[in-house]
């Protein structure tokens, strides 16, 4: 290990690599992130595919390996390729979706039609244009490498400065329109820029696999936050470390492929965020319903032996529960924890126990009603009572909720009916 | 002055045109409900004089002036369903955006920004609200959202396209005191509606439109049932008159 680090630290070359691949992946990973929002990802599947075809055909005009006029041959046909899409979609009745597949297919085909005739020509043996496909961080070089980091740090800035356009023709481009965005140019600009990003990155990432380094840390992002802003820094950090991490074990072997790598990269930190992530998160998600469910049950328990005349033995309990054996008997031990309930042959709540369970009744069904009736007045300025918060209700606010469920109920009886059922309770 | 004149309004998205040659205006300071079936051009029209969609001809004029979108006396509540409310940004924020037309390229909003979209939600009833995840709203309480956002934009005279649609009746109820506050400073606000029941009670003038203007003008004169058979032809208008009956 300590070798790598020395071979890196001491190549010039390298490091450059380094940093132009994490500038490429803040990059993608910005972009990447409106790009998800705006429903583009797989446009930026067909730029990249899209910008083989001009890669190839720019080598065939000059004829050797100009980095810079490369990118300008696959920024052309990526371009063309982004509005050729606009214009299927836009004029006939072809859906986006279907217009996408179309134009990756056709412009990829061409693409290694091309790649083939460029093997054919004589100084095409060493081109190298192989590496496009797959990409290949090793093989840039110095002037390379500064024009892919100047390029990423510029995206970077320009979006820095119009995130709050970018962000409202995104979520609203008709509300953007009605305050004088010009939300045309707007999108024009981020296709370009997305278009750019993707050219920089296809000699690293390769032209199949550049689309995941827009779309995977925009999308593993998205699960740890519900802010716009704090998506992107997340996106940016997951897509840098993605590019940086690929390109550093690529480097390990000889002659491995870049892109696969930080395409794996990106997709572990994918695999993090569906699993770990706070509130979206698989795991979280199954934890918070075992929660629920214990929570339920605790409840449940608690009601039902308010409700019940007489001590229940456990088995009664169990028989007449829902809930799982196990459940109840986990909340059972945790009942006499808290000392809610004393158990001799038969469960009895304690006093607090029965302080307790008379709360979660009121309360449960005055958020019931309140949830059943949503516009009635008789539930207003209910809002700090919502469900989970129960365990802090003071003596007062418990009387207030009762009065509120009596008055609740009040108003459908009919007053004859009152009458007449009092009447008959004195006689 | 008048506060919107629209003249000559044709929009053809294909060669059927969606509105033919609408001519109207409203003054300062009125609620106009813009009513008609479905399909008749009510949304065509709002997008068209805020030039959201090309119009094939016609003109706008804002207090006399011809109409641009960089005119700040104009806000626009979109159709609640225009958007995607799983957008990863919340009440406050949304609220916020009605500022991004006055406060220019590159600035943010600032601290002041920040009050007046929380004065603008609490107008809405929706202060509490302010930090939840827009998705996570009900959709009455997305449109209260959409209308505090209008609302930040201090305009003078508002367009609304279906306000009223899906919500449940407490954002009805603060919709409609919202309009009649509106009105009582002074702002002309034209709302795009579908409840004829309603009509009546909520706006002082009307227009009816089925892909021509049939009548604009004081509730009063406008919604009768004649125009009403003008603008739905005369069966539906048949069974509008019997409802209408029956609430009379």
């Amino acid at each position: 290990m300590n070798q790598i680090w020395q071979s890196i630290a001491s190549d010039g070359n390298t490091q450059w690599v380094l940093w132009s691949t994490l500038l490429l992946g803040i990059a993608s990973g910005i972009l990447g992130s409106f790009a998800l929002l705006k429903k583009q990802s797989l446009v930026g599947d067909a730029v990249a595919h899209a910008s083989l075809p001009g890669i190839c055909l720019a080598f065939m005009v000059i004829g050797e390996k100009n980095f810079f006029l490369l990118l300008v041959g696959a920024a052309a046909t990526g371009l063309l390729a982004a509005y050729t899409i606009q214009l299927i979609s836009g004029t006939t009745r072809i859906k986006k979706d279907t217009s996408i597949g179309l134009v990756l297919s056709v412009f990829f085909g061409a693409g290694i039609v091309l790649l083939t005739k460029v093997a054919q020509m004589p100084s095409g043996n060493q081109s190298g244009l192989n590496d496009f496909i797959f990409g290949q961080a090793a093989s840039l070089v110095g002037r390379d490498v500064q024009m892919m980091a100047i390029t990423a740090a510029a995206v970077i800035l320009v979006v820095l400065l119009l995130f709050k356009e970018l962000k409202i023709s995104t979520f609203d481009a008709d509300f953007a329109r009605g305050i004088g965005l010009p939300v045309k140019g707007l999108n024009f600009l981020f296709m370009s820029l997305l278009v750019l990003t993707i050219v920089i990155g296809i000699q690293a990432v390769g032209v199949i696999l550049m689309a995941a380094l827009l779309i995977t840390p925009a999308v593993s992002a998205r699960y740890w936050t519900d802010s716009l802003t704090k998506m992107v820094i997340i996106s940016s950090f997951f897509g840098g470390m993605s590019g940086m991490i690929g390109t550093l074990i690529s480097t390990l072997g000889k002659g491995l492929s870049t892109g696969p790598f930080i395409v794996l990269s990106a997709t572990f930190f994918f695999a993090v965020s569906v699993l770990f992530s706070p509130h979206r998160g698989i795991v979280s998600t199954l934890l918070r319903r075992k929660q629920n469910d214990r929570r339920l049950a605790f409840k449940w328990i608690m009601k039902e032996l308010y409700n019940q005349p007489e001590p229940l033995s456990r088995n009664n309990l169990f028989l007449q529960s829902h809930f799982s054996n196990g459940q109840c008997k986990a909340v059972l031990k945790d009942l006499l924890e808290k000392g809610y309930i004393q158990e001799k042959e038969r469960i009895e709540l304690t006093v607090a126990g029965k302080e307790k369970a008379y709360q979660y009744k009121l309360v449960d069904e005055i958020l019931e009603l309140k949830d059943m009736y949503p516009n009635d007045m008789a539930f207003d300025h209910l809002e700090w009572l919502e469900y989970g918060q129960a365990e802090q209700i003071s003596r007062e606010q418990l009387v207030e909720i009762d009065e509120k469920i009596t008055a609740f109920h009040d108003q459908f009886v009919l007053p004859s009916f009152t009458s007449a059922y009092e009447g008959g309770n004195k006689s | 002055m008048k506060a919107v004149e629209v003249s000559g309004l044709t929009v053809a998205y294909d060669r059927k045109p969606v509105l033919t040659d609408v001519h109207f205006s409203v003054p300062k300071g009125k609620l106009i409900g813009i009513v008609g079936p479905n399909g008749a051009g009510k949304s065509t029209l709002i997008k068209a004089i805020l030039g959201l969609i090309p119009r094939s001809s016609g003109a706008v004029r804002i207090f006399g002036q011809k109409y641009s979108p960089k005119n700040k006396d104009v806000g626009y509540v979109p159709q609640r369903g225009s958007v995607d409310w799983d957008f990863p940004t919340n009440a406050l924020d949304v609220v916020l955006m009605g500022r991004y037309g006055c406060l220019g390229w590159v600035r943010r909003p600032s601290k002041k920004d920040v009050e007046a979209a929380k004065e603008c939600l609490q107008k809405v009833g929706m202060l509490q609200f302010a930090g939840r995840q827009i998705s996570q709203l009900s959709g009455g309480q997305q449109q209260r959202v959409f209308l505090a956002r209008a609302l930040i934009q201090e305009a003078d005279v508002y367009f609304m396209d279906e306000p009223f649609a899906g919500v449940d009746a407490a954002t009805e109820k603060a919709i409609i005191s919202l309009l009649n506050e509106l009105k009582r400073r002074g702002k002309t606000v034209l709302v795009v509606h579908h409840d004829l029941q309603t009509v009546g009670e909520y706006f002082d003038w009307t227009m009816l439109l089925n892909r021509k203007l049939i009548q604009c003008g004081p509730t009063k004169d406008v919604f009768t049932i004649s125009h009403l058979q003008r603008t739905y032809g005369g069966k539906l208008a048949f069974l509008e008159k019997e409802q209408m009956l029956i609430k009379q």
